[in-house]
């Protein structure tokens, strides 16, 4: 690890503006990513700007009946909080299937939305990885790829985005608030939020500079049956190999996000214009295009599969 | 002492101690966080410096260049050592890789410098400052490639000849009206367990002390000593407690190397832990197999050709995974062959990992098994049990010493309710899950190997017991300190028990399932001597006297046992040696092993319902901790059968997986009930305690048990290990 300077912020405005006077800055929550990064030297920030102290962990109600959660709110309380579980079921579901209840209790709204890829590759500073040296090429495509991810791939990355929760927040259409360091605010569309690799995999998200993240607002709750699917090897403490979020609506239509096979929760309107005429019909459009390697070519069988699995569960 | 005829009625029968499901000795020091792991011996040792080690980044070639400069300008830095400075260095008689690389490289990860600073964060910053320059080398990486060129490897000094044959093999096979042939492969495994390796080292002019995680004391001197040429005598081993070993801390290994060096170099004790990222390549590993197993059966189910051969690989010079071991003995038949091949690989060296050879072999055969089975349309254990033998089917006239494998799988079926398994697969379909049944016999080699101890009797009346055998979470100072209780008729209570630290009497150590059966040994020999002395010193006859609740009885005369001491402490000491009668007596553990697991019928999902072992394994020294042993077999058999592999980058030669994170071993929710019956049995030929070792045998079959329970549920049999979603998904049977 390298040596770095720390400051503990103490408004928005204090926060926003440390990270406008410190281009090497990184904000830190949690940590429960972040500090392995650093320890691996994968993220060599020069200044940490600790946004724990901001009073975002939060959850209130939004003006047009959704809900807002504060950055800050941490796995545990979100999945635990009680307006979550009886209208966003899917969302507390998703965030109890992901990571151990220690990282959850420490691990935030927003920095679970900004985590980054676990891909073996990745972590090994040995080791080609566009992510962390552009141009230095990919290990992962012709390498260990039976968790990378099958759609949105591109020649220079077929990294996967481990979140659970944020597949939830994808399927029931989250918003993210930010903040700049000007003092603009801006929602973008969680769907918008994360870019797709291309030919710069390093630039995972579109956030501006020193752009925080102060709250996931949902809109207003949906109704219908709420259902998040984890397929893994292990029953749990592993990483999606395919998930599905699903809120399943009682004339058959929903909305559905797949996590596990994509650089970001993978949705497509389209595909669930197909909802009533089951798994196999949304899948394919779903994962129309595909690109998979011999090692995850499984996955696109084993998400139609789960994607109709949480179908029937909606329906028994 | 020696242990070369069987044993008769002695102190042990009396079972008031030995054979009751005692708590932990050291439990509570474990359970609270207060027992000192060698990372933690600060107070041993202060002030301390902080070792950092670097590994390789490539997996074959050599250092053309290390240039050092900016890392020992470094902030705190105190020395560097590489091969460059480290002087001449050997290596171990156990292991062949090389603690310090350089100038050739032989595999990744393998250390190529150590970095001393004051703090453990400089050390480690340090050494991202290190510029290593490599050339890169063509290697070995990918076993299948690599089988044609495998030969038959030399004799080792563990496990089975590399070839063996009883009858006309080829012969019988051909003629055998059932037949079959299979392939079968498992991948690399890790120990994982959860200690790291970690050292302090200390010298003292030319004394060298560790505090250190190794299972085998006396194999750590031996080998340290060869390994930095100095003298046996001035080195000090300390491993009070041990995270796991798994069979990986045999000896020592890089971190006690590279700690010894570093602290010469520092001049100052120097502490190192294995980072966790290192250790999958750094260290060793039980190495991938491919295994062909070739049954011959008449249609009532008699096996008349059993031929079983193996291909492994390692670095030069390194072991073979025997996987052939438990199939010389295991099922009846009478022409057979067994071969093991070995391959050369630039992967990090595979040793022994627990119940090396026979954990893949039995993964194999006893899948091998129950398709054999289902070929002769017969059940699986009665297939098992038609094919039992008590004599050792390479030597008919060697019987064994004990073998109840037929009462195990009788019990366990009975017990497990296997009457209610479908003959038929994927028959059973019960809310979206295919349930099915399976199961396998284990067998484990009971081996002893000499072991001392030094008992004491104090004024007070508190024993003492000092043997350098470790603890390495099995439960040795629990046992040992019923064996003692139980010889000198004392309360566990009033025993004391010093576990490893290498100027004690040299012991077996822990290690091939023989730490338990042995060690107690040792101390059972001790406390004979002991109790003689007691005796003599109360003026008793001592072939007449009992010792009982903290008394000494002969005919008339009950002594307190601290009267002995009156005049100052008692000490013996003594060596139990084994004579022949491992050798006129076939001596193995046995086991049945019962699952059930349930498949989504959507994903392919694979998880346990529930696990059953029933053992034979002689006498039981202590219920609870044999049960432990037991059910951390089957859980790692668990791991190996769904989810453990080293996943081998063919292209960049190592093995991506190495973290906890992606190198998954079952968590609790993959095990949801477990259960062990321990058959009644002593095993009069195996030592005075009538004991065998049970670390290895709930391992062994575990892995083959849920195959054979997947295949069961689905109809899908799968092959090569772990037996993962992706590989079912093609083939799962339509619902309805």
């Amino acid at each position: 690890m390298k040596s770095f300077t720390y400051e503990r912020a103490t408004s928005l405005p204090h926060a926003v503006n440390a990270a406008a006077n410190n281009p090497g800055a990184r904000f830190i929550a949690g940590g429960t990513n972040l500090l392995d990064l650093m320890k691996l030297e994968i993220e060599i920030p020069q200044h940490l700007i600790d946004v724990n102290g901001l009073a975002l962990d939060e959850i209130t109600p939004t003006e047009d009946g959704g809900l807002r959660i504060g950055a800050m709110v941490r796995n545990t309380d979100l999945a635990a909080a009680p307006q979550v579980r009886r209208d966003y079921a899917v969302l507390s579901k998703a965030l109890l299937a992901g990571a151990s209840g220690q990282l959850r209790n420490k691990a935030t709204t927003a920095g679970n939305l900004l985590q980054r890829t676990r891909c073996a590759y990745f972590y090994d500073t040995h080791q080609p990885c566009n992510k962390r040296r552009p141009g230095a090429g990919c290990s992962a495509i012709g390498g260990a790829s039976r968790q990378q991810a099958i759609v949105g791939v591109s020649d220079a990355c077929i990294a996967s985005h481990p979140s659970d929760m944020a597949v939830a927040m994808r399927a029931l259409g989250a918003r993210v608030e930010t903040l700049n360091s000007d003092g603009q605010v801006r929602t973008i569309d969680l769907a918008d939020l994360y870019s797709a690799p291309g030919t710069t995999p390093h630039i995972e998200n579109i956030l501006n500079n020193g752009e925080l993240i102060t709250a996931v607002t949902l809109p207003k709750p949906l109704g219908g049956e709420h259902i998040y699917y984890k397929v893994r090897d292990r029953a749990s403490y592993a990483f999606a190999l395919v998930s599905v979020a699903a809120i399943v609506l009682p004339d058959r239509t929903g909305q559905l996000a797949l996590g596990g096979v994509a650089y970001k929760p993978w949705r497509s309107e389209e595909a669930e214009a197909y909802l009533p005429d089951g798994a196999k019909a949304v899948a394919r459009q779903l994962l129309a295009g595909a690109n998979p390697t011999a090692q995850n070519a499984f996955k696109i069988k084993l998400a139609e599969r789960t994607i109709g699995l949480a179908l029937s569960t909606a329906s028994s | 002492m020696k242990f070369d005829t069987p044993a008769s009625t002695n102190p042990i029968d009396q079972m008031k101690v030995i054979g009751q499901p005692k708590d932990r000795v050291e439990g509570k020091l474990k359970t609270t966080g207060t027992a000192t792991y060698a990372y933690e011996q600060q107070a041993a040792v202060s002030p301390t410096a902080y070792g950092y080690v670097v590994g390789s980044a490539i997996g074959k070639g050599r250092i053309s260049s290390i240039d050092s400069s900016e890392a020992r300008q470094a902030s705190g830095v105190i020395t560097i050592v590489t091969y460059e400075n480290a002087g001449q260095l050997d290596r171990g008689e156990f292991y062949v890789d090389r603690a310090l690389a350089g100038p050739k490289i032989d595999h990744y990860h393998q250390a190529v410098a150590i970095v001393v600073a004051h703090t453990f964060e400089q050390a480690r910053a340090a050494s991202a400052l290190l510029r290593v320059y490599y050339v890169r080398e063509p290697g070995a990486y990918d076993l299948a490639a690599q089988r044609a060129s495998a030969t038959t490897p030399a004799p080792g000094a563990f496990g089975p000849p590399p070839h063996t044959a009883t009858g006309d093999f080829e012969g019988a096979f051909k003629q055998a009206a059932v037949t079959l042939d299979g392939h079968y492969t498992t991948p690399d495994h890790a120990h994982a367990m959860m200690e790291p390796h970690a050292t302090i080292a200390q010298w003292q002019g030319n004394k060298l002390t560790l505090w250190t995680s190794i299972q085998q004391m006396n194999w750590g001197v031996r080998d340290l000593a060869k390994t930095l040429g100095i003298s046996k005598d001035n080195i000090h081993l300390i491993s009070p407690y041990i995270g796991g070993g798994f069979g990986g801390k045999g000896t020592i290994l890089c971190d006690a190397v590279l700690a010894s060096l570093a602290a010469r170099a520092a001049g100052r004790p120097v502490k190192v832990a294995l980072p966790r990222p290192l250790m999958f390549n750094n260290l060793t590993h039980r190495p991938a197999t491919i295994q062909r197993i070739r049954l011959g059966a008449n249609p009532d189910g008699t096996l008349t050709a059993v031929g079983h051969e193996s291909w492994s690989g390692n670095l030069r010079g390194g072991r073979t995974e025997a996987a052939t071991a438990s199939t010389r003995t295991l099922y009846a038949g009478a022409n057979r062959m067994t071969r093991l091949y070995l391959a050369e690989l630039d992967l990090a060296e595979g040793s022994a990992m627990r119940a090396p050879g026979e954990a893949p072999g039995m993964m194999a055969l006893e899948i091998a098994m129950d398709e054999m089975a289902e070929k002769l349309a017969m059940d699986p254990v009665k297939f098992r049990v038609i094919n039992d033998t008590q004599v050792d089917p390479e030597q008919p006239d060697r019987r064994f010493s004990q073998r109840q494998l037929v009462e195990c799988l009788n019990t366990g079926a009975d017990h497990f309710g296997w009457a209610r398994r479908s003959t038929q697969p994927a028959k059973e379909l019960h809310d979206g899950w295919w349930i099915g049944l399976g199961m396998a016999s284990a067998i484990r080699g009971a081996p002893t190997t000499k072991s001392a101890a030094r008992v004491r009797l104090d004024r007070k009346g508190m024993v003492t017991v000092e043997t350098d055998m470790t603890d390495i979470g099995t439960g040795s100072y629990t046992i040992i300190a019923q064996t003692a209780a139980e010889m000198m008729g004392v309360d566990m209570d009033k025993v004391n028990v010093y576990l490893g630290d290498s100027r004690f009497p040299e012991s077996s150590g822990s290690g091939g399932q023989w730490g338990a059966a042995s060690s107690t040994a040792g101390v059972y020999a001790a406390c004979v001597k002991l109790r003689e002395a007691v005796a003599t010193t109360l003026g008793l006859d001592p072939t007449k006297t009992e010792f009982i609740d903290g008394h000494v009885r002969e005919g008339s005369n009950n002594l307190p046992l601290a009267q002995a001491t009156i005049d100052g402490d008692l000490q013996a000491e003594d060596v139990m040696e084994f004579g022949d009668l491992a050798k006129q007596y076939a001596q193995q553990t046995f086991g049945a092993h019962f699952v059930e697991v349930g498949v989504n019928a959507a994903t392919g999902e694979i998880r346990i319902r529930r696990q059953l072992a029933v053992c034979a394994a002689g006498r039981i020294l202590n219920p609870k901790t044999a049960r432990s042993q037991i059910i951390g077999g089957m859980t790692m058999g668990a791991g190996a059968a769904l989810m453990e592999e080293m996943i081998v980058d063919h292209r960049l030669g190592y093995f991506v997986n190495h973290d906890l994170a992606g190198y998954e071993v079952p968590v609790h929710a993959d095990i949801p009930h477990q259960e062990v019956i321990f058959l009644d049995e002593v095993d009069a030929y195996a030592t005075p305690l009538k004991a065998k070792g049970v670390g290895e045998l709930g391992i062994s079959g575990a892995a083959a048990a849920i195959a054979n329970a997947v295949y069961n549920a689905t109809g899908i049999r799968v092959r090569d290990y772990p037996i993962t979603l992706d590989k079912l998904i093609d083939h799962l049977p339509a619902v309805g």
